[in-house]
Formats: C-alpha cells, structure tokens, sequence
C-alpha cells in the first residue's frame, strides 16, 4: 500500500498544515515565548514599570531553600495521586468489565466525577472532612483520631492527594475499561483452559496487553498533578497549613496573581516548564521501551 | 432550542445596543464589585437608583468574584486597556492600588476636576485616614467598612456564669470555663488569623506593626510585629491550641460557621459577620469591643478598618470622569449612606450618617452595630493605628499565617514564627518596593 500521499500543487501541503501550525504557534509557543521574556524582567502589577534583570529572578528562587522543598513536594504528590488514581481505576475497570447485570449503570457512574470541576471537588472534599464543618471528621473524631487538617500538614497532604486523585480516577477509569474491551477474548479463554488462574491471567496476559494504555495515562496524570490541581488546592488549604500543600503549580498562582511578582512567577513557569519536558522525554525514552503496542 | 432562541435574543440585543446607544448619548459607568448575596442587592439597587436619578449615565455594576479575583480581573483588563471605570478594592489591595501612579485617578483629583462638591472633613476619618496620603487627600472613595469584634454567644455565657470578658486574660479564663462546660472543641476563635492576630491586636496596643507608621509614610518599610506584646499574644494561643481551649479556624472566615452553630461561644471576626449571625444564630448574641492586654499603657487604642474601597481608574475621558464623580457625591448622600448601613452592616462613611442613624435610634436596639464605630473613634489614630500600607499584602497575609500555623501546630516557637514572619516579609517588600512606581 502507498503511504505518501502524492500532491499536485506544492504549496497545497502547507496550505493544509498551516491552520495546525498556526494553532501550535499562537496557543503553545506564543505564551511560552512570553514567559521565557517575561522571566528576565521584574515588573509591578500594572505593567507600569519593567526593567531587565537578566537571570535575577532565577537566582532568587534558586537561592531560596524553600523553592527545593516545593519541588520534592510537588513530585511526591505527582507520584502520589498518579500512583493511586492510576491503581484505582484500574481495580474498578476490572471489576466493571465483569459480566454484570446493570454494569452500564456502574460504569456511568462511576465516568461521573470527571464531569466536575476542580475547585468543586476542593469544596466537596472540605464538606465532608473540614475539621468543624466536615460530616466525616466527626466520625473521624469519634473513632479517636485527631483530625485537623487546618493545622496538621499530613493530613492536609493526604486531603489534596485523596481529592485530586479521586477526580482523576474517571479518567483512567474509561480508558482503562476502552483498554480492556480491545483485548481479545479468545486469549483470555485460551489461557483459562490452559489452568491459569485470574490472578495470574491478569498479570501474564491483561495487564502486558493494557501497557500501551497504562504508559499513556501515566503520562496524562504526571501532567494533570503537576498543573490541574491548583483548584482544588486553592479551595481546600490555600497551601497550608504552614507551607505543606504548596506544589509549584500553587506558587507560580499565588506569586504571580496574588502576589503581583510577574517576573518570578515566570521564571517558576518556565522551570515548571522545563521539568515537564523532561520528565515526558524521560517518561518516552525509557518507560516506553517496556510498552508493548 | 433554548439556546437558539438565546443566540438570537443576544444578537437582536447586540445590535440594538450597537445602533441605539450613540442615539440616546448615555455614557456607561463600569462599575467591578466583589459583593455577593444581600450585598449585591445593596449595589444593584444603588446603580438603579443612580440611573433612575437622571439620564446622562448610567451605571452597569458587574460580580467579578472575591476580592483578590475582582483585584486582579481589574489589574488585567488595565493591562489589556479596557480597565472599569471603578473597580472595589478590599483594604489590604491599598499599597497596591497606590503604587501604581497612572494606574488610578485620585477621588480627591477627580472631584475638583469634576467641580463637585467634596469637604473630605465630612467623612469619618478613622475610615478615609486609611484611604488618604499624609497630607490628607483622599486617594479612593470608602464603600464598606468594618472592623474586627468578638462575637458572644450570651446564652453559652450564662450557662458558665461569665461576663463578657474586657481583656485577653479574662477572655482566657472565660474559655477556658467554656471549654471545660461544653465546648471541648472551641473555647474561643478566629477568622482572618493575621488581620486580628496581629494587625488589629498591634494597633489596639499603638505597638508598630511596620516602621514608617506601618508604611504611610512610604514604601522602604520594615516589619516590626517579632516584638514582645506579639510574641506573648502568638504564645498564649499555641498553648491553648493544645487542648482546644483556642481552636485555630483557618485563613479566612471560613471558620466562622463555628460561631453560629454554637460550637465557639467567643469568635473574633469581622462586624461585617452581622448579617450571617443575625440569619442563622438561634441563641442571644451580641459583639463586643476586641480585647486588650491590661499591663499595655494606654490600652486600647483604636482599631483599624476592613472592607473596601472603590478606586477610579485612570485613561477614561473627562465626560465619564463626571459622571464617576456625579456617582460618588450621589453615594455621599446622607440618606443612602444611613441605607447601606441598615442593609450591609458596613460603617456609614460620613459623619453625618452615623448622627442621623443614633438620632433615629437604630443603635438602642442593636447596639452591637455601633461597637466598630467605637473602635474606630476610640482615641486619636496614632502613626501605629492609622491604617497598614504594605505591599503585596494578601501574599504577605498568607506567609504570616503560613508561619502562625507553624507555630499552633508546634513546629516553630512563637518567637521563631514571628520572627521569621518579619524576615520573609521583609523581602518581599523590598521586591515590592523595587517595581513600586517611582
């Protein structure tokens, strides 16, 4: 079969491409070219004033001890809420894969959660486990353990990582479930006659076939913990207590728009930046080679 | 359907506004706001009234969220050139608004511009002195205005046979009563940590909360709070936070639940909670002055304000700034501010509001209305009771209480908080000094 598609006109081909390009170009490259100036000028609130002061900004978080702690903490909770929403749904896309009488049912609610929004995940979280309003932390408090995220940062930690990983969960959960109907019936029941048992059916045959999908969500979720969780952060801790749930994703927020330091909130935009790239080239160049497509 | 007829009705409304408003020569008023709720009907039903008052402008008030959010959709829309003609500022957005020289118009400029009738010695000056530069010019119109008060509950008071508490030891001791008859959980709180735990509490006590009278007098201002009235204060709570006789309710008010439900009998927040205890308290309640430290010579002083402001922004045309001034003297009026008072529970501004309101006797039945005003008026504002002009306030608000948290949760001393507090504070201000328009 021919691949390459064979074009009368030369320009035709860009012509095509260029709506595409244009896209990359405006939303994508435009804004990342604006941080990367905007990270060498200090300048007010109101755009009034700008000087240029080379790498100042970079030298200044570089120089605050602080900035390392938010990073170790961002990537434990990248980790963390990858790691848990991930197994998650994957337990749940098994289990709803079944032969079920109503499984749809199931499966449509539990695709549910996807459809709210970050901040509202925050604010529903805080109902149920905010020290004096949540309904849960009385139970909590009941059975005798001092619950008080406004002042203990683990238990704040575990709160955001529980919400944000809860709202990922859907997610995964449909495309793990798309996964698992792609793989052939035939060789599950191969391997069943065979003497294998579910566990292990799973582990030697599922699991290796659901790799491509798995690499992909693992992907997405490093993604989404690093930049989507804001919301919910800024709706359950505003960072605290203490610093305790600042992520880098926070910092740059609350530096640069509630702060009004543009410049510094730029220059931790672009080593945001900057780390994302190189954790997905890290995330294609070895973990892919484990993916079986 | 719904959505076509919507699509249609928006495109009809379109381009009738397109065609008709040259014709009808009203010039629009844009007016950003962060009021919700009862609030929000106070401003609508004031644009209305503006507008229904005479036919050359007209006042369009738009929700933009919170404060901060209100702030920086106005800081954005600057930047892109459509700014609103008057944008609400929360008090603690104050150095920010006045940094930016060119960004704003002064109220004071724009009504001599204007050739409206403005005295600044009408309006209460505890609430302008914080909104007006040393030689006394008012920079942005007050709007709502509160203050910090202890709520009480009276009936959970009376169960333990306490009297409102006067100072802070009484307020311990009361507490501690409370806590140990019912109220395992919450003796007293707070909300807004840092406003009354700091910022209120240094100028109850005329201590310095920054050098430069808390930074009127210029933007090469240093923290100063890492001082022993301070540190005492932050020291006490840590200790009662142990076994919830003081129970910490967070950043903002969203602790301030706690009080209406009756699980905090003391609760120290905004007067501006008046509306929400009012609707939802099922007990006798009233809000007292805030508590002082006996031992502190001249103890209390005066507090300081909350709330907001409404600035004008600059690079609109001379017939708008008219009409934004027309706005500001009809808000003035005696009348509509005794208005907002009744229907917010915000501060009348003018002196002669606050008259007519105790003339008609509105504080003999609720005299808890009238506690901020006294706060305010207490004694002669001195350099450490003015008012605060710190930049990057609400970043600097959230570090304080980043390290107060440190120090309830028992990783810091109180003396390390504070002290640390001041450090990070401090430089921050000097970023924030350096792009400060000179």
């Amino acid at each position: 079969m021919q691949k390459q598609a064979i074009f009368q006109s030369k320009l035709l081909p860009y012509a095509l491409v260029a709506p595409q390009l244009a896209i990359v170009l405006i939303f994508f490259y435009w804004p990342a070219v604006q941080a990367v100036i905007q990270s060498f000028l200090l300048q007010d609130a109101f755009g009034l004033s700008t000087s240029f002061v080379w790498f100042e900004n970079y030298v200044e978080l570089f120089g605050d001890p602080a900035y390392f702690e938010t990073i170790v903490r961002t990537f434990v909770f990248s980790f963390a809420i990858a790691a848990s929403s991930l197994s998650v749904a994957l337990l749940l896309a098994v289990m709803a894969d079944k032969p079920l009488r109503g499984g749809a049912v199931y499966r449509t609610l539990l695709i549910w959660p996807y459809a709210v929004a970050p901040p509202v995940v925050g604010v529903l979280w805080v109902f149920m486990l905010h020290p004096s309003l949540g309904v849960l932390s009385r139970y909590l408090r009941a059975a005798g353990i001092e619950w008080n995220p406004l002042l203990d940062g683990d238990q704040a930690a575990t709160l955001v990582i529980l919400a944000a990983a809860w709202k990922q969960i859907s997610y995964n959960f449909l495309f793990f479930l798309a996964g698992l109907a792609s793989i052939p019936k035939s060789v599950l029941e191969a391997a069943a006659i065979d003497g294998a048992r579910p566990m292990r059916r799973f582990w030697t045959v599922t699991f290796p076939l659901l790799s491509p999908t798995i690499f992909f969500l693992l992907v997405v979720n490093i993604v989404y913990a690093f930049f989507d969780t804001f919301g919910i952060i800024d709706t359950m801790t505003r960072g605290g207590p203490g610093t305790s749930t600042v992520t880098l994703v926070y910092k740059v927020y609350n530096d640069g728009l509630i702060g009004g330091n543009l410049g510094g909130s730029a220059a931790q935009s672009v080593i945001l930046m900057v780390m994302v790239i190189v954790l997905t080239g890290i995330q294609f160049r070895f973990v892919e080679r484990k993916v079986t497509y | 359907m719904a959505l076509r007829h919507f699509g249609a009705a928006a495109a009809v409304a379109i381009a009738v506004g397109m065609t008709a408003s040259p014709a009808l020569a009203v010039t629009e008023i844009q007016w950003w706001h962060a009021m919700t709720g009862a609030n929000n009907d106070v401003i609508v039903k004031l644009a209305n009234d503006f507008n229904a008052s005479q036919s050359d402008y007209k006042v369009i008030p738009t929700y933009k969220g919170s404060y901060p959010d209100t702030m920086n959709a106005g800081i954005a829309a600057f930047r892109a050139g459509n700014a609103p003609h008057i944008m609400q500022v929360f008090e603690v957005g104050t150095a920010t608004m006045m940094a930016a020289t060119g960004a704003v118009k002064p109220v004071y400029k724009l009504m001599a511009d204007a050739g409206e009738k403005f005295d600044p010695k009408n309006y209460l000056s505890a609430i302008t002195g914080y909104y007006s530069t040393s030689k006394g010019e008012m920079l942005s119109f007050p709007f709502n205005s509160s203050s910090t008060v202890m709520w009480v509950n009276l009936d959970e008071l009376k169960k333990v046979n306490a009297e409102i508490p006067k100072t802070w030891p009484e307020v311990f001791a009361v507490a501690k009563k409370l806590h140990d008859n019912g109220h395992p959980t919450c003796g007293f709180s707070n909300s807004w940590v840092t406003w009354v735990n700091l910022e209120q509490l240094s100028a109850w006590h005329n201590v310095p909360l920054a050098s430069k009278a808390n930074g009127l007098d210029g933007f090469d201002t240093k923290l100063e709070f890492n001082a022993p009235l301070q540190e005492k204060h932050l020291e006490k709570l840590v200790e009662l936070q142990k076994d919830k006789t003081y129970d910490y309710a967070g950043r903002t008010n969203q602790g301030e639940g706690r009080f209406t439900s009756g699980e905090c009998a003391i609760y120290l927040t905004s007067s501006a909670f008046f509306g929400n205890v009012k609707a939802q308290a099922k007990f006798n309640f009233t809000a007292a002055p805030m508590p002082y430290y006996p031992d502190v010579k001249g103890a209390p002083q005066n507090s300081i304000i909350g709330g907001a402001s409404l600035w004008v922004m600059g690079g609109k045309s001379a017939d708008e700034y008219k009409g934004v001034a027309k706005f500001l003297t009809f808000l003035s009026d005696t009348d509509r501010q005794v208005y907002i008072h009744k229907a917010s529970g915000y501060l009348p501004i003018t002196k002669a509001a606050y008259e007519k309101a105790k003339a008609e006797g509105f504080y003999k039945d609720q005299p808890y209305l009238e506690t901020p005003l006294l706060e305010l008026t207490n004694k002669e504002p001195t350099e450490n009771s003015r008012g605060l002009r710190l930049g990057n306030m609400v970043q600097l608000r959230d570090v304080w209480a980043e390290e107060i948290e440190q120090a309830l949760a028992g990783k810091k001393t109180a003396k390390q908080a504070l002290d640390a507090s001041v450090e990070r504070g401090n430089t921050m201000l000097r970023q924030f000094e350096k792009t400060a328009v000179k």
